[in-house]
Parts: C-alpha cells; sequence; structure tokens
C-alpha cells in the first residue's frame, strides 16, 4: 500500500517535471505561426539550393530526392538576421551544394514549404531555431 | 522507496539537469551585450540624474522586448486578464482586423496588416512590437529614441513646447491644426530627478498598435515613462489611452532595459520591399496555399 502511494506520488511528479520541461518559450517571429501544422515534425535530407539572409524571415532552399532520384524542391523559413545571429546562424551557415539534415514544421495548405526547426550541417553541427511546440524560440 | 524508483529518479534529476543547461545554451543573446543574467548580485552604481543617454537593451535578454502576439503587458492570448477594454467600435474595429500573431491570427498571405512591405509601424507600435536595442540622445531641446527595429527614430521636445492641440500653436512651426502622423508629435519632462515622462498625440490611425491587430484611432494618447533606478537600467512602462477605441486607459508595456557599453554598436535591422516580395513569393504565399502567377 505504501508502495503505491510512494510510486503514485512520484508518478505525480515525474508528470509535473515533464510538463515543466515542456514549458514554452515565448514566440517572436512578427510573421505568424497559422500557416503551420502545430505540433507537426518532418526530418529530411536535402542539398542546400540558397540560404537568403533577408528581412522580414530568413530562408533556407533545398532538394530533398526520393528513391526514383526525382527531386522535391522545399522552401523554410526562420526568423530576421539579428534573432538568428543572437543564435549562433550567420549568412554563411549554408553554401550552395551543401548536404543539410533538415526538420521541419511544415505549413498545412501541403506546399513543401515550412518552419525549420533544427538543422545538421555537413559538419554534425546542430543549429536549432525553433520547438515545434512552441514555435519561434527568439 | 523501491530501488527502481531511485534509479528513475536520479536519472529524471540528471535529464533536467541536463534539459534546463541544454536550454541555457539556447537562449538567444545578441553578440557583445550584457543582461541581467551576466551579473548576478551585482550592485549597480547610482543613476545619474536626468539622463537616460545611452544604449538601451532588454535587461532579460533579446527576446523579452519581442511581443510578437501583442502588447507584451496584455498579449492576445485569449487569457481573461489580458482581454482589453474595447468601446464597440474597438471590439469591431479589432476583429476587422487580420493579424499574423494572436487569438485572431491567419496565415501571413492573408494579413491586412497595416506595416508588411516596409510601411511604416509607427509608435507605439515599435514599442509593442519589436523594441530592440535602442540609442537615447539628450540635447537641451529634446530627447531621440534611435530604434533598432527598422531603424526608425523619434523626437521627444522637452523645450517646454506643449501637444499641438491648439490650430493656433506656432511651436510646431505650423499655424494651422497639425497633420496627423505616424510617429505623432511627443513632448516630455522630468517628474523627478529619475523619471521622464513622455505624452504624444496627432497620430495617423492606420497603424496598429501592436502585432496582434489591437486598433487605435486618431484620438490615440500615449504616455511613456522611463524611470532610472540604478545607473545600469531604465525601466520603461507605455500606457495607451483612445476613448474611441478604449473605455478606460491601460498599461500595454512594461520592460526593464539594461544599459551598454558606450562602444556598443547598434546591428542594422532595415526593411527592404525588395527582400521581402522574395519572401512573400517564395515562402509566403505557397505557405499560405497561394499557387505562383
Amino acid at each position: 500500500m505504501e508502495n503505491l502511494r510512494m510510486r503514485n506520488r512520484f508518478m505525480a511528479f515525474l508528470v509535473a517535471t515533464l510538463g515543466l520541461l515542456m514549458v514554452s518559450t515565448p514566440v517572436s517571429a512578427h510573421h505568424g505561426s497559422a500557416a503551420f501544422d502545430a505540433g507537426k515534425q518532418v526530418v529530411m535530407k536535402g542539398t542546400v539550393i540558397r540560404w537568403v539572409w533577408a528581412n522580414p524571415h530568413c530562408f533556407l532552399s533545398y532538394d530533398v530526392k526520393d528513391e526514383t532520384g526525382n527531386a522535391t524542391h522545399w522552401v523554410v523559413e526562420t526568423s530576421n538576421p539579428p534573432d538568428m545571429i543572437n543564435r549562433g546562424w550567420s549568412k554563411e551557415t549554408f553554401k550552395p551544394g551543401d548536404e543539410v539534415t533538415v526538420t521541419v514544421q511544415p505549413v498545412k495548405s501541403g506546399k513543401p514549404v515550412g518552419r525549420l526547426l533544427q538543422v545538421v550541417l555537413p559538419n554534425g553541427k546542430t543549429l536549432r531555431y525553433a520547438s515545434a511546440f512552441t514555435g519561434p524560440g527568439n | 522507496m523501491p530501488k527502481g524508483l531511485v534509479t528513475m529518479a536520479v536519472a529524471l534529476v540528471a535529464v533536467s539537469v541536463f534539459s534546463v543547461l541544454a536550454r541555457a545554451q539556447d537562449v538567444p543573446r545578441q553578440p557583445g551585450a550584457v543582461y541581467d543574467m551576466d551579473r548576478k548580485g551585482e550592485n549597480p552604481a547610482p543613476a545619474p540624474k536626468r539622463d537616460l543617454t545611452g544604449v538601451w537593451e532588454p535587461a532579460q535578454g533579446p527576446s523579452a522586448g519581442v511581443q510578437a502576439t501583442g502588447a507584451g503587458a496584455m498579449p492576445s492570448d485569449g487569457k481573461p486578464e489580458h482581454e482589453l477594454p474595447f468601446t464597440p467600435l474597438g471590439r469591431e474595429t479589432f476583429l476587422a482586423h487580420k493579424p499574423t500573431f494572436g487569438v485572431t491570427q491567419v496565415p501571413s498571405a492573408l494579413t491586412n496588416d497595416p506595416m508588411p512591405g516596409c510601411n511604416p509601424q509607427g509608435f507605439p507600435r515599435v514599442v509593442l512590437h519589436n523594441f530592440r536595442t535602442s540609442r537615447i540622445v539628450q540635447t537641451p531641446e529634446n530627447v531621440v529614441i534611435l530604434y533598432e527595429f527598422n531603424k526608425k527614430w523619434r523626437v521627444i521636445w522637452t523645450d517646454g513646447r506643449r501637444l499641438p492641440k491648439n490650430p493656433t500653436e506656432p511651436t510646431w512651426g505650423d499655424p494651422d491644426p497639425p497633420e496627423s502622423r505616424w510617429w505623432g508629435y511627443s513632448v516630455g519632462k522630468w517628474v523627478d530627478d529619475y523619471t521622464f515622462v513622455a505624452e504624444s498625440t496627432g497620430f495617423d490611425d492606420r497603424t496598429w498598435l501592436d502585432n496582434a491587430g489591437r486598433p487605435h484611432s486618431d484620438a490615440l494618447h500615449v504616455m511613456e515613462q522611463y524611470h532610472r533606478p540604478d545607473r545600469d537600467h531604465l525601466e520603461m512602462t507605455i500606457t495607451v489611452d483612445d476613448p474611441k477605441m478604449y473605455t478606460k486607459p491601460w498599461v500595454a508595456a512594461k520592460l526593464r532595459l539594461r544599459l551598454q557599453a558606450p562602444s556598443f554598436d547598434i546591428r542594422e535591422m532595415e526593411c527592404a520591399p525588395i527582400e521581402t516580395e522574395e519572401y512573400n513569393k517564395e515562402f509566403a504565399e505557397p505557405a499560405a496555399g497561394i499557387d505562383a502567377k
């Protein structure tokens, strides 16, 4: 009985702690979240075509090839240059031809566009922009 | 406690600590800036008297000044405590606005926000949406604020002139009733050695108050207070009064700012139509399901 009570108490602690860990940071971009499919994530490997370092938001375009060799052209946004610098990104983060692994929150429209959540660069370094649960982190 | 639970508890604490550390490393910060988190336990020097001069950055980090979901003290998040005291006209106008953030948000390609395309966000939206690093310059006649966001500036006159309510008031250099301005007309004064207040009127009513589509009319009256409790901090409070849109004045933002080094260079953050056009074509329109023409 005592064990059960302890276990219940522990489970409550576990749930509360996990809840706290998921507490969101405020969103910040000035272009909104309504187009995105909240909570959905897609991970894909692609080849960088362009990294546009500009206002209002920087965006990355890349091609993803399927098994038959057909390429889908994706465009994913981040935030503005100052906010990306604050998170360790730069104009030189990507160059055309880079092979990257991109985690994206896609849009509801079904188009190959979305919000970049995280990217693994050719050198293995991971850069994050946002969490799918919380939106942009800056 | 059973051994298994102890192991789980230890693992959970380890995960929690790791997560907190990982989050700390993820905290955005502007290179070269100093924040309150860098100076825990500090004992700042006393504030200089009647002096706002310097470069000021949100003290809790750059994100603190970015108020995407609306005025920082009253975000558009559906919480009852953040419900604004709308008049019927205010509510009707708010619901006609289609912002990209807040409870009435739409995809960015479908917005009627007056700011995208590099149109003026005006005052007070510059401080109720994106208060970023700003430089305050003081002269005997005015206080000038240089804002990073979209590289804008304002002049708050301190030469004793009144707000241009009186059509015959010549101080503003024009005997006619003043034309409305995106950034309004501002006058200010020191109410004590460490507190400066400013009032602004005469606004163009095409702007929004914030990023969540909160409206204002030509009757908007904005009150700003800058209180300097010590050398390193400035407490900014913005109060909105607009009897056509709101039944009473409301505090829209309270933001603590931190003084940066005299050598601190504010970055360029400019809105360029050529960049916005490309962003809309490549991203915003497909995101909203709009096919390229």
